[in-house]
């Protein structure tokens, strides 16, 4: 079954045509990588979905009803949560003002298909403990790492149906890159859909269950992350992963890239 | 001693209205970018809304509410159906509040001519206080009152509520805070409308003393740019701490050198910009 279907998506910055006719879909409970080197339209295609860069063309079908070109906070309401590129926790809000703006009761869907998880604050705080630690201070006072987890946690409250994450693991301490993996991997178990955008493609091929690369705003290679780990040509050319290469990681490390 | 705390006094009461003119305009500065060349305006029609009122019905409590609700949705359909278009372009929206300035001040003229009045005293708040030398108006002291407290309720609701939070996420992020469910469009349009409410209490509260004539609109304005400038653009500690420094100034400026009235309000602002160019409290 598919949560998001993503057909022929246009999307523009001014004049400069960054998504070329975009086509992928995102299957219920699975976590989907678009990975491509920076500048490919990645993060445009996250905002694309999420209604702050409105396609001019092309359509976007999230459990069957369109919403391209919907509002973003009609987008959030509907059950697609964004964890963005440089995490934009609010600094002036507290950690647990952060959360509670976010925070939407659980929905409960005709189809009764949905899994629409549990994540309420007390959940949040038990996964994240030291966001409880942190919750009376402001957003600008959390290091990065703390900041990340804010991030995710925020998108979680809203139990969304689809949590979209832009490159979680940009500038992670190692230790939590695996973190991040362990909150995508249990999510998934979960039956919470992920849409994962990353230039780290060593750790999305560790935690994707089907990936796409882009390239030049648009989709050219679509497999499974065992497939792609084996594609020399597609890994050396559009991902930057120097050949020679090993065997696809079986832990997530900082080195795993180099 | 006595014409010093009178002085202050003074002061205080310029800074209590003031703070009511300026908040607003911070604020909808704070969300939205917006200049409004016609929050002198709201301020205006306020007290025209009100002496209208006060007229047939004799009810100052009356007539404060209806300045505030008229004046407020004027604000709220200015932004929702005409701030709003441009709502990526500074300049095209900072000239259309001009424009809008310049429609309230002939739309009242047409109504209400331009004959000076001013309000009547609330009932009991027209005789003077004593205490020891000092005798000090009762009204004055009335609005310099109302004025903190409707700072502390500002303060409670922006500090301590969800809406506040809310309100807060959209001023540091705009988009992340669509992104986070918040309809960013509404909340604009009733801030904008808030402010408008309170600029028109203000005209209200100054109603008594100042009064109403054609031309207070712009009189003001200026006066409540140099608060929200001084305390940096979108603070609500800055529009405290810029009324206290505007009002303090104005009045013993005007007392003291009255032929240098302009130099003495505008050169704190030229000093406290060349410092800290983001004002008091501003941010970036």
């Amino acid at each position: 079954m598919t949560v998001l279907k993503v057909v022929e998506l246009h999307a523009y910055y001014g004049d400069s045509h960054v998504l070329q006719g975009v086509t992928l879909d995102v299957a219920k409970g699975t976590v989907t990588a678009v990975l491509g080197r920076n500048g490919v339209g990645k993060t445009t295609l996250c905002r694309s979905i999420i209604g702050l860069t409105p396609p001019r063309e092309g359509s976007v079908l999230f459990d069957g009803v369109e919403i391209a070109r919907l509002p973003p906070h009609r987008i959030f309401d509907a059950g697609i949560s964004l964890v963005p590129q440089g995490r934009r926790i609010f600094p002036s809000l507290t950690v647990q003002e952060n959360l509670a703006i976010a925070v939407r009761p659980p929905r409960s869907r005709p189809s009764g298909a949905s899994a629409a998880p549990g994540w309420d604050l007390q959940k949040v705080f038990s996964v994240f403990p030291r966001l409880l630690e942190r919750s009376g201070n402001r957003g600008n006072e959390l290091s990065g790492g703390e900041q990340q987890m804010l991030a995710i946690a925020r998108a979680l409250v809203a139990r969304p149906e689809l949590l979209i994450m832009d490159e979680p693991t940009e500038g992670l301490a190692p230790m939590l890159v695996a973190e991040v993996a362990a909150v995508i991997g249990r999510l998934r178990d979960e039956g919470t859909s992920i849409l994962l955008a990353e230039q780290n493609a060593a750790f999305a091929v560790k935690v994707a269950d089907h990936v796409h690369v882009m390239s030049k705003g648009a989709v050219v290679h679509s497999s499974d992350p065992g497939a792609l780990w084996d594609n020399e040509e597609i890994k050396t050319q559009l991902l930057g992963v120097p050949a020679p290469v090993g065997v696809p990681p079986t832990t997530i490390r900082s080195d795993s890239r180099t | 001693m006595t014409y010093l705390i009178t002085q202050t006094l003074n002061g205080l009461f310029s800074a209590a209205l003031l703070f009511l003119i300026a908040s607003g305009l911070t604020l909808a500065f704070g969300v939205m970018r917006i200049v409004n060349i016609a929050h002198g305006s709201f301020y205006m029609l306020g007290v025209y809304v009100a002496y209208s009122v006060v007229l047939r019905t004799g009810s100052l409590l009356l007539g404060a509410l209806a300045a505030i609700v008229v004046v407020g949705s004027l604000g709220f359909v200015m932004q929702r159906f005409f701030l709003r278009r441009f709502g990526s372009d500074p300049l095209a929206q900072m000239m259309m509040t001009m424009g809008f300035a310049l429609l309230f001040r002939d739309g009242a003229l047409m109504i209400w001519g331009g004959d000076a009045f001013t309000l009547q005293y609330p009932p009991g708040l027209s005789g003077s206080m004593e205490a020891g030398e000092v005798v000090f108006p009762l009204y004055r002291l009335f609005v310099i009152f109302v004025a903190g407290l409707v700072g502390v309720a500002l303060w409670l609701v922006n500090e301590k509520t969800l809406i506040g939070a809310r309100l807060r996420a959209t001023v540091d992020d705009p988009e992340m805070a669509s992104a986070t469910g918040i309809n960013v469009a509404l909340l604009s349009g009733l801030v904008f409308a808030a402010g408008a409410g309170l600029a028109a209490f203000g005209g209200v509260m100054g109603g008594p003393i100042l009064g109403g004539y054609a031309g207070i609109d712009f009189d003001l304005l200026p006066l409540a740019f140099v608060v929200v400038i001084v305390g940096g653009m979108g603070s609500l500690k800055g529009a405290v701490a810029g009324s206290v420094v505007v009002g303090m100034i104005d009045n013993f400026g005007k007392a003291l050198v009255p032929e240098l009235s302009y130099f003495t309000l505008f050169a704190p602002m030229v000093l406290v910009l060349a410092i800290r160019p983001r004002g008091l409290y501003g941010r970036a």
